[in-house]
C-alpha cells in the first residue's frame, strides 16, 4: 500500500509538468481550433531566453518577467507573420506549417545554444516538501503555479470582456464578427497568451528535465495526451488530465510486469485511448453538437 | 482562381472537398510520365536508381495515406506502424522461412490489411484530433513492440534483420538495383491503377461521401462504419506493400527506422502533393526524400531550419499542394488551345 501511495504521489509530481503543458495546449486550441505541434519548441526557446538573461546576470524573477513579455510578443508576431496568411488554407496545410515551425525553432536553438545539457535554477528550492522524499519543494511549487494559472485563466475567460470576446471568436467566428469583435486579433491574442503560458511551463519544467533543445519532445506528447484526455475545450480538464496521465504512467511502470521506461508511453497512450473510446470528447470536454 | 475554391461545408471538416475528376492525371500525361520512368534508369548511375526506387516506395506510402485522408477523410499519424509491419513481414518471411521476395509482398499486404482493419474498428469512435492521437499512439508503440524480448528470435530485437537483395530473374542483364527499380515500378503502377479504380468505384464514392458529410452519407444508405474500417484496411495494406519494398531496397529492417518521424514525413508528403490528389503523392514523396538532403547541403548546422523555411515557402505558394499547380497548368493549356 505504501508503494502505491508513493507511486501516486510521484505521479502527481510528474503530472504537474504535463498539466502545465496541457494548459498551454488547451489555451491555443481554444483560440485557433488547432493543436500546435510547435508549442513545446516555442516553450523551449523562451526558456533558453530566460537562461541566457540569467547568464548575463539578470535575477531570476526579472528574467522570468522579461521572458514572459518576450513570449507574449513573439507568439503574436508568429501568428501575424507566419500563420495569418494561412488562415484560409486547409487545416492540414496549417498542421504542416506547425511542423515547419517546429523544425525551424529546434534547429535554431541547437545552433545558438548547442545541444549540451544545461542546469536550470528553481525559485522554490529542491528540498523535500513537508518531509516527503517524493515531492520536492520545486514540484510542490510547480503544482501551486499550475493551479494559480488555472484560476487566473478561469477568471479571465469568465469575467472579463476580452475573455468573453475570445471565447466568442473561437466558438462562432461569424456571429462574433457581427457583434463587432475583431476575431483576427483575438486569434493573435490567443497565440500570445498560449506562448506566454508555454514559457511558464518551460521555465518550471527545465529544472526537472534539464535544459536542452530537445527537452520538450517527450513532455509535449504527454501534454497533448493530457489535454485530449481532459477534453480539449476545458482548461480544468487539461490540468486534471495532466495529473491523471502522470499517475497512470507511474502506476503502469510499477505494476505491469515487463514494462520498462520504453513501454511507459505506449501504455499510457493506450489507456487514454480506451478512455476516449468510451468518452469521445474527453473527460470534461463539451460534446460537439453537429448541425445537420 | 478555381484552384483555391473549396466547399467549406462545416468548420470541423478536416479535408476540403476535391472534385472527383481532379483526383487523377489525364491519360496522355500519365503515359508520358510512365515512359520517362521506364527509360530514365538506362541512363543514370546506380545511386540515382536507388533513390528513384525509394521515391516510388515513399510515393506508395503517401498514396496510401491519401486514400485514407483525402479519400475517406480520416487522419492518421500511424502510417509508420503499418509500414513497419509490412517491412518486418517481408524480412522475417525472407530470412527465416526462405520465401521468395516477390511472394512476401501479397502476404504482407494481407497481414497489414487485417491489422489496419482491426485498428480501424476502435478508431471508428474517434475523429479529428482524437483519431490523430490514437494513430500517434500506434506509431510510438510500434518500435517498442518490435524490440520486445520474446519476439527477438524473429525480429532480431534492437539489431534488426539484414535482408538479402534479390538478383534479376531469368538471367536478365541488369544490376540488382536496376531490377529492383523495375520490380518496384511494376508494383507501383499496379497499385496506382487499382487505387484510381477504387476511388472511382462504388466504394470510392462511399469514402468521399463520408469525408464530405458523414450524416448525409449514412442517410443515403452508406454503411459508414464498414467503409471507414475498409479505408483503414486498404490504406494499411498499401503502406505494408511499400514497407516490404522498402525493406528489400534498403536491405535492412530495424525498429528505429520506423518511428513517428516517418509518419510525419509521409504526412508532409501528402500535404505537399495535394490532399486527395493521387498523382501528387509521388511529388510529395520527392519532396520528403530530396528536400532534407538539399537543406543539409545548404547548411549543416541549420538544416532543420532551412527545411522548415522551404516547407513554409511551399505551403505559402501552393497551400493546396502540387494539385494546385496541376490545375493551373491545365487551365493554361486549355487557354492556349482556345487561342
Amino acid at each position: 500500500m505504501e508503494l502505491f501511495t508513493n507511486q501516486v504521489l510521484a505521479g502527481i509530481a510528474t503530472g504537474a509538468i504535463y498539466a502545465c503543458m496541457a494548459l498551454a495546449v488547451v489555451m491555443i486550441y481554444q483560440a485557433i481550433d488547432h493543436l500546435n505541434f510547435a508549442q513545446g519548441e516555442m516553450a523551449m526557446f523562451s526558456t533558453f531566453i530566460s537562461w541566457q538573461l540569467m547568464q548575463w546576470g539578470v535575477s531570476y524573477w526579472a528574467a522570468f518577467v522579461i521572458t514572459l513579455a518576450f513570449s507574449f510578443v513573439a507568439g503574436i508576431a508568429i501568428e501575424r507573420i507566419l500563420f495569418k496568411p494561412l488562415a484560409k488554407a486547409p487545416v492540414l496545410t496549417n498542421v504542416a506549417g506547425f511542423i515547419a515551425l517546429f523544425a525551424i525553432i529546434n534547429s535554431s536553438a541547437g545552433l545558438i545554444w548547442d545541444f549540451t545539457i544545461k542546469q536550470y535554477p528553481t525559485p522554490f528550492g529542491s528540498a523535500p516538501f513537508l518531509g516527503s522524499q517524493l515531492i520536492s519543494t520545486h514540484q510542490a511549487g510547480m503544482i501551486g503555479v499550475t493551479v494559480l494559472l488555472l484560476l487566473g485563466l478561469y477568471f479571465f475567460f469568465q469575467y472579463t470582456r476580452i475573455g468573453l470576446a475570445m471565447r466568442a471568436a473561437a466558438s462562432v467566428p461569424e456571429s462574433a464578427r457581427l457583434v463587432g469583435i475583431n476575431t483576427s486579433w483575438m486569434i493573435a491574442l490567443g497565440w500570445g497568451m498560449a506562448t506566454a503560458i508555454g514559457s511558464i511551463a518551460g521555465m518550471l519544467i527545465a529544472p526537472v528535465v534539464f535544459l536542452e533543445p530537445n527537452m520538450m519532445g517527450g513532455v509535449l506528447i504527454y501534454g497533448f495526451a493530457a489535454a485530449v484526455l481532459g477534453g480539449l475545450s476545458s482548461p480544468f480538464g487539461a490540468v486534471v488530465g495532466g495529473f491523471l496521465v502522470g499517475v497512470f504512467e507511474n502506476l503502469a511502470g510499477t505494476y505491469i510486469p515487463g514494462v520498462g521506461n520504453e513501454l511507459k508511453l505506449p501504455i499510457a497512450l493506450a489507456l487514454i485511448i480506451s478512455v476516449l473510446v468510451v468518452k469521445p470528447a474527453g473527460l470534461f470536454g463539451r460534446q460537439i453538437v453537429k448541425r445537420v | 482562381m478555381s484552384a483555391a475554391e473549396e466547399v467549406v461545408a462545416e468548420g470541423h471538416q478536416a479535408v476540403e472537398a476535391v472534385p472527383k475528376r481532379a483526383m487523377t492525371l489525364g491519360t496522355g500525361t500519365s503515359l508520358v510520365v510512365l515512359a520517362a520512368l521506364l527509360l530514365v534508369p538506362m541512363f543514370v548511375k546506380n545511386f540515382i536508381i536507388f533513390q528513384m526506387t525509394m521515391l516510388l516506395i515513399y510515393g506508395l506510402a503517401v498514396l496510401a495515406l491519401n486514400i485514407l485522408t483525402g479519400g475517406s477523410g480520416q487522419f492518421s499519424l500511424g502510417q509508420s506502424a503499418f509500414y513497419a509491419v509490412g517491412a518486418y513481414t517481408s524480412a522475417v518471411l525472407m530470412e527465416h522461412a526462405n520465401i521468395n521476395y516477390a511472394l512476401t509482398i501479397p502476404i504482407s499486404a494481407t497481414v497489414c490489411f487485417g491489422f489496419g482493419y482491426l485498428f480501424g474498428k476502435p478508431a471508428l469512435r474517434l475523429s479529428g484530433v482524437y483519431l490523430a492521437l490514437a494513430t500517434f499512439a500506434l506509431a510510438t508503440a510500434m518500435p517498442q513492440l518490435l524490440k520486445l524480448n520474446f519476439l527477438e528470435h524473429w525480429t532480431g530485437g534492437v539489431q534488426g534483420l539484414v535482408v538479402t537483395k534479390p538478383d534479376a530473374p531469368f538471367g536478365l542483364p541488369m544490376s540488382q538495383d536496376t531490377w529492383l527499380y523495375y520490380f518496384t515500378l511494376i508494383v507501383t503502377v499496379a497499385i496506382y491503377l487499382l487505387s484510381v479504380n477504387l476511388l472511382r468505384s462504388r466504394s470510392g464514392r462511399a469514402f468521399m461521401a463520408i469525408r464530405d458529410n458523414e450524416i448525409a452519407a449514412s442517410s443515403m444508405g452508406v454503411n459508414v462504419s464498414r467503409y471507414k474500417t475498409l479505408a483503414f484496411g486498404v490504406s494499411a495494406a498499401i503502406t505494408g506493400v511499400a514497407g516490404s519494398l522498402g525493406a528489400i531496397a534498403v536491405q535492412f529492417v530495424a525498429p528505429d527506422s520506423y518511428t513517428i518521424t516517418l509518419a510525419i514525413s509521409l504526412f508532409l508528403g501528402m500535404v505537399v502533393g495535394g490532399v486527395g490528389w493521387l498523382p501528387g503523392s509521388f511529388v510529395g514523396a520527392a519532396f520528403i526524400i530530396f528536400v532534407p538532403n538539399m537543406a543539409e547541403s545548404i547548411s549543416k548546422g541549420l538544416s532543420g531550419a532551412v527545411f522548415g523555411v522551404l516547407l513554409f515557402l511551399v505551403i505559402y505558394l501552393v497551400p493546396h499542394g502540387a494539385r494546385q499547380i496541376a490545375i493551373l497548368g491545365q487551365q493554361f493549356a486549355g487557354k492556349l488551345r482556345k487561342n
